[in-house]
This record gives structure tokens, C-alpha cells and sequence, in this order.
């Protein structure tokens, strides 16, 4: 079998730094097992997988921003529990968030919800996705 | 026994009812959990970042007041901090973690919080069932006058309870800690391999569908294996499996509604207490036809 | 506008120039006589250096220095919250707050006035809301975003326990919002501080509003004064004061009842 060396471009190198950095991971140890997709609760709604997700922060490519699966991670910690690399992918998915809200772009409104969710949800849900979604 | 006490912010309002019933069992056996003085919301979920430190901030705010207590007499030499959410818990535990494994980042928040007294690291985050497990299963049975006998209830973990494993306080896998609290009570327990999975969580804000057809494969799982009711320790697992009822039905006019207990709930109950501690009111399901059902209550036992 | 400008440079007379400003910046405070002064401070107005006397407020101060106040100034005596300040003194890190009528200056304060906090503050009718945490989130939905930093305590001139309140508010703890908050003058400075973009004093005076609507008793006084109000008690009293002339007025002013101080 031939092994092809990976070369990243200078500008994917600095998008792994930063995730890696944010996070506190080590990205590059996951070795695509695929456990943490077949674990998470949020899979079927996901456009790409939360193994693809590591997989394009292994390979800097920022494209990954564009994607859905950061956003509706719940930080079940389901994958963290599981991966045989003892990677924290919730980790991974908050460094994601951060990128985008600490541009003070925030994912949610608060005042799109209708007047009856309004009435209808608890502190504990407006609080963590104002924490989770807002920056 | 008198140990300091985390409510958070929902149990005040639209959890009350788990407030009510927890503090009148934990009299019950022996437990006083007093309320610790000026707390503030824990920010229920916990900062992930890793350079996040200002998120932290909150919960060791809360600790700090533990201190406080001890220091004025209202606990003798009580460092363990109970709270009921399991959100609270996980939030003030994780950050209570971080403190204790990176002394530098609690050297910058006790800066940051120059007007209080600094964290010294002392504090111990429970959850009511830890502290219910430590001490005694045997000791939740003496007090059962009203055993729940043929009542099928689904424990229900969710993710805070277990995870991550350095905060969980059971086997994140096979958690069985509410299957003894069920068998003290006398319930009968139906253990099915959803008790664990996430429902969703905050994510019930941004798209309630995602929220309610996980919850529906949870509620349906659960009532599949037998149950006629779940029981949990979380805000917002209930609202997500309880209320969000109204949206699965919605979309499954078939669906057969199932009651959602705070584990609390069941234990008054069982202690045979005043069904006025339970607040089946602020329930979205009402339980009391299942439980008036199954005899227990309706009867004479009730206080 | 190029071509104004240019004729501007040309006509520029240094002279007139100096002598607008003198003029712009002398001193509108009267009565402090430069030689009766024991001890002078230096402050520095946004950057710029001002010997000015010790025992001036900062709002004197600025005054004395050539600032005169549109805006941003209000009752003089601390109750009004207009004249927000934020200063910091030489050698230290702290960001200081404080209302420049209320807080003399110092020996290397650095200055500048916050006379306006942009704040949103929705219209509601009380009678239509739910007396219920929600409606605090419903119109305040960054009050989520609390991160119990403080900052807001520190900030604040009335030395209310702002994080607290706030908190309370979280809590739906209507009772303890309405009394913690209750000696807010609204001057703005914890909603300029707050890394959470919470606008506190609105958040405390909708809970207030709620609080006195839904939970507070009745207060009796007030209900039968408006009773004497609507059967006319004090009409003939008010046609007699609208009918009078300045100088009555002002005579009856200079009488009227007065607390003792």
C-alpha cells in the first residue's frame, strides 16, 4: 500500500491551529471511526456527519463553516463519552460556534419565537440557547 | 443534616413543583437543604471554549457563596452543594473541575471578582440522588407508607446526569442509580436503552421539531418497553418530553400521551405526603388519572 | 465643499481663531476667584490637561474648565442621573464610574461624560401582560445572557447591588427586582458597562411596573386621592392658581410649604 503524505496549504494549517486552540483538542487524533456519528442523537438532522466535521478541521478547511452540524449539536456529550481517542467533539463544535459569534453574528433571534413558545419555555432553555447561539 | 442547596432559576417558576416535593422528602430523611444566600443563575450550560473564562465566572460565584455559608453558621462545616437541575449541576461541577485542574484560570476569575472572597477550591457538587445514594436506599424505604406498587415508570438520565464521565454520577453506559431510587419506592422500573439519549436540549428553541420527534422516540420507546410514566431530574428534559407532548401529538395523532415525574414527585408519593408538594398542576400531562388508576393516590394514605 | 475649504485656509486668521476659543472656553462658573483658591488638581477632560480647584464636583469642574452642559446635565443634586461620568485615575487600571455632580475630583482623573445611554425600550400596555418571568424575556431577551460578572454593581452610583437585581429578574423574583432596584436613578452606566448588552434599569423598571400592577398592595392613600380627584376637590384651588400673574406665582413659590432640611 502507498501512503500519500498530506500537504495543507498555509491557510488550512491556521484554520486547524484555531479550531484546535479554541477547543482545546488534539483534532488530529481522530481517526474517522465513525463512533461519535453513530452515537449522536442529532445525526438525521445534521448535513454532514460529526466525524465529517472533524474530518474537514483536520484538513483546515474552513468550508466547514458553512455547515449545519455545529449548530444543532446539543453538548449531550454522547460522542465525548465514546471516542476511543478521547477527542471532545462538543469541544470541537463550540470552537465552531465561537468563530462565527465572536463576530458578533448571532445564530438565533430570541424575538422570532412566537408569542405562545414565548409564554410556553422555561428560563433553563432561553438561557443556554442565548448562550449557545448568541455572542 | 443541614446542607447548602442550589435551586437555579427555573425551579422557582416553572419547576417549582420539583422544588416543593424535593425539599419536603429531603426533610423526610433527615436532609435540610438550605438555600444558598444571593446565588445567581449558574448559566446552565457550561463554556466549552477553551480560553472561555468569563462564562465560569457564575458558577464559581455560587461556590464562593458556600463559603459564605459556612462562615456565618448557616451549615457546620457543610462543603457539599446539592443542587436538583441536572443542568445546575452539571454547569457548577464542570466549572468546579476546571477550577480545581487549572489553578491559574481561578487565579484570574478570583481577580476578576476582587469584591468577593477568593474560591478556595472546597466545594464538592452533588446531585440530590448522589446524595440520596450515599446515604442509603434503605433509608428512602423506611419512609415508603405508600408504596408505588404497579406503577411502570421509565427512568430517564438524559446527558447531564452522566456526561461527560469526570462529572457524571453513574455509569454514562448502564446508569442504574433511579432503578434503586424506583425499587425503594416500590415502583416498578422499565429500564429501555433511551434513557440515556439526549432530548434535545436547548436545541427546543431554535427548532422545536428536532426537539419534539426525538422526544417521541424516547416517550415511544419507554411506553413500548411497559412504562406508564418517566421519571427524571431535569427542567429541561421535562419540558421537552412533557410539554413538547402538544407537538407530537400534533404530528402523531395516535400517540398516547405518557406522564412525566420528577423523581421527586414519585418519592412524595411514596412517602405518602400531601399531593399539594408534588404541584401536578405545573405538569403539562396530568398524571393524576394514571396514578389515581393504580390506587395510589385518591385513597385514604395521603397526608 | 472643496472649494469652501479652501477659501476658509486662505482667510484663516490664527489670531481670531485663539480668540474664539478664549472666548468659547471661558469659565461659566462664577464666584471662585482664581487668588482665594489654596488647592489646585489637574484633570485631564477627554485627553486634554485642566488645572482646576480642589474642591470642585466634576461637573463644576468642567464648568470651570469652559464646558458648558446642554444635555447631560440635569438636577444638580444627584437624583436626576444625567451627568453619567466614566473616569479612571493616573497610575490605576480600574474604570471608575460616577455622577459628575455628585463626585469631586481628583488629583490625574482622566473624564468624560456619558450623557446618553442608547438603550431599547419597547412600549407595552401592563395591563395586558402576563405578571410572569417570561415577560421580562419576552421584552428583555438579553437578560439571558447574564454572565454574573458584576460589572454592573460596580459601575453603579447609587451602590445598588445592580448583578443581583438583575438575578432576581432572572429568578422571577418580582418582590426582590422592585427592592433592590428600587433607588435607580436610570443614569445609565451598568447598561454602558455590561459585556451582556443588557439594559438593566429597563429591565428593572418593567419588573417594577409589574411588581406595583399585579403583586404590591393597594396602596389607600392614592386610591382616595384619585377618588378626590374625580369628585373635584381640588378644581377651585387649581382655577385659583391659573388664574394668578408671575409675581403672585413667584411670591407664592418663594412661601409654599418647604421640608426642613
Amino acid at each position: 500500500m502507498k501512503i500519500k503524505k498530506l500537504d495543507l496549504s498555509e491557510e488550512n494549517v491556521e484554520f486547524l491551529v484555531k479550531i484546535s486552540d479554541l477547543s482545546g483538542e488534539t483534532v488530529t487524533l481522530c481517526e474517522q471511526c465513525g463512533t461519535c456519528s453513530g452515537s449522536c442523537p442529532m445525526v438525521s438532522e445534521m448535513d454532514i456527519t460529526p466525524s465529517q466535521m472533524v474530518r474537514m478541521v483536520q484538513l483546515g478547511e474552513s468550508e466547514v463553516m458553512d455547515t449545519k452540524a455545529m449548530w444543532l449539536c446539543a453538548s449531550c456529550f454522547t460522542c465525548t463519552v465514546r471516542c476511543p481517542r478521547g477527542l471532545d467533539l462538543s469541544k470541537i463544535a463550540e470552537a465552531l460556534r465561537q468563530i462565527t459569534l465572536r463576530k458578533a453574528v448571532d445564530y438565533i433571534d430570541i424575538r422570532d419565537l412566537s408569542k405562545d413558545e414565548m409564554k410556553r419555555l422555561p428560563q433553563i432553555a432561553l438561557i443556554s440557547a442565548m448562550r449557545k447561539f448568541t455572542g | 443534616m443541614k446542607v447548602p442547596y442550589y435551586p437555579g432559576c427555573t425551579l422557582k417558576t416553572k419547576a417549582a413543583n420539583f422544588e416543593t416535593s424535593a425539599l419536603a422528602v429531603a426533610e423526610r430523611l433527615g436532609i435540610e437543604l438550605v438555600e444558598l444566600p444571593r446565588w445567581n443563575c449558574c448559566g446552565t450550560v457550561y463554556s466549552l471554549a477553551d480560553d472561555d473564562l468569563i462564562h465560569h465566572v457564575a458558577a464559581v460565584r455560587n461556590l464562593i457563596r458556600v463559603q459564605e455559608m459556612n462562615a456565618q453558621g448557616l451549615v457546620d462545616d457543610e462543603y457539599r452543594l446539592v443542587t436538583l437541575c441536572s443542568m445546575c449541576f452539571n454547569t457548577l461541577k464542570q466549572a468546579n473541575v476546571r477550577m480545581s485542574e487549572n489553578p491559574e484560570d481561578l487565579e484570574k476569575i478570583n481577580d476578576l471578582m476582587y469584591l468577593e472572597d477568593d474560591y478556595e477550591g472546597r466545594v464538592e457538587v452533588k446531585h440530590l440522588l448522589e446524595l440520596v445514594d450515599e446515604l442509603g436506599f434503605d433509608k428512602v424505604e423506611e419512609q415508603v407508607k405508600n408504596p408505588l406498587e404497579g406503577l411502570r415508570i421509565a427512568p430517564y438520565y438524559g446527558c447531564m446526569l452522566l456526561r461527560p464521565t469526570e462529572v457524571g454520577i453513574d455509569d454514562p453506559e448502564d446508569p442504574q442509580i433511579q432503578t434503586r431510587m424506583l425499587e425503594a419506592l416500590g415502583a416498578e422500573k422499565i429500564e429501555n436503552p433511551y434513557r440515556k439519549v439526549c432530548c434535545g436540549s436547548y436545541q427546543t428553541v431554535q427548532d422545536k421539531k428536532v426537539v419534539s420527534n426525538l422526544a417521541y422516540d424516547i416517550l415511544t420507546h419507554a411506553r413500548n418497553a411497559g412504562a406508564d410514566a418517566i421519571s427524571l431530574s431535569c427542567p429541561l428534559c421535562a419540558f421537552n418530553l412533557d410539554s413538547r407532548q402538544r407537538e407530537i401529538k400534533e404530528d402523531h395523532p395516535s400517540f398516547r400521551e405518557i406522564p412525566v415525574f420528577y423523581f421527586t414527585q414519585l418519592m412524595a408519593m411514596a412517602f405518602g405526603l400531601s399531593e399539594d408538594y408534588c404541584g401536578f398542576d405545573l405538569n403539562y400531562i396530568d398524571p393524576e388519572p394514571l396514578l389515581s388508576a393504580k390506587g395510589i393516590i385518591g385513597g385514604s394514605n395521603g397526608e | 465643499m472643496a472649494s469652501s475649504e479652501e477659501s476658509a485656509t486662505k482667510k484663516l486668521d490664527l489670531q481670531k481663531v485663539m480668540d474664539r476659543i478664549a472666548e468659547a472656553s471661558k469659565q461659566v462658573v462664577s464666584g471662585v476667584e482664581a487668588g482665594t483658591v489654596e488647592n489646585w488638581v489637574t484633570i485631564y477632560i477627554m485627553g486634554r490637561a485642566y488645572q482646576v480647584p480642589a474642591d470642585l464636583t466634576i461637573l463644576t469642574a468642567m464648568e470651570y474648565a469652559g464646558y458648558k452642559f446642554v444635555r447631560g446635565v440635569g438636577c444638580r443634586q444627584g437624583f436626576c442621573g444625567a451627568c453619567a461620568t466614566l473616569y479612571r485615575k493616573e497610575g490605576e487600571y480600574k474604570l471608575q464610574a460616577g455622577m459628575a455632580c455628585q463626585t469631586r475630583v481628583e488629583d490625574g482623573m482622566y473624564l468624560v461624560q456619558i450623557p446618553f445611554t442608547p438603550a431599547e425600550k419597547p412600549s407595552y400596555d401592563i395591563a395586558e401582560l402576563d405578571y410572569d418571568v417570561n415577560t421580562l424575556f419576552e421584552y428583555y431577551p438579553e437578560l439571558a445572557r447574564c454572565v454574573s460578572c458584576n460589572t454592573c454593581t460596580k459601575a453603579c452610583p447609587q451602590d445598588l447591588e445592580v448583578m443581583d437585581y438583575v438575578q432576581a429578574g432572572i429568578k422571577g423574583d418580582f418582590g426582590d427586582l422592585a427592592e433592590e432596584s428600587f433607588d435607580c436613578i436610570q443614569c445609565g452606566l451598568c447598561a454602558i458597562r455590561c459585556p451582556s448588552e443588557i439594559v438593566q434599569y429597563n429591565v428593572a423598571q418593567l419588573g417594577r411596573r409589574l411588581y406595583g400592577r399585579y403583586d404590591s398592595p393597594e396602596p389607600e392613600h392614592l386610591t382616595n386621592r384619585l377618588e378626590e380627584i374625580d369628585e373635584g376637590k381640588f378644581e377651585q384651588a387649581l382655577d385659583e392658581i391659573t388664574s394668578l400673574g408671575r409675581e403672585e406665582l413667584e411670591k407664592m413659590y418663594a412661601e409654599r410649604e418647604r421640608e426642613q432640611e
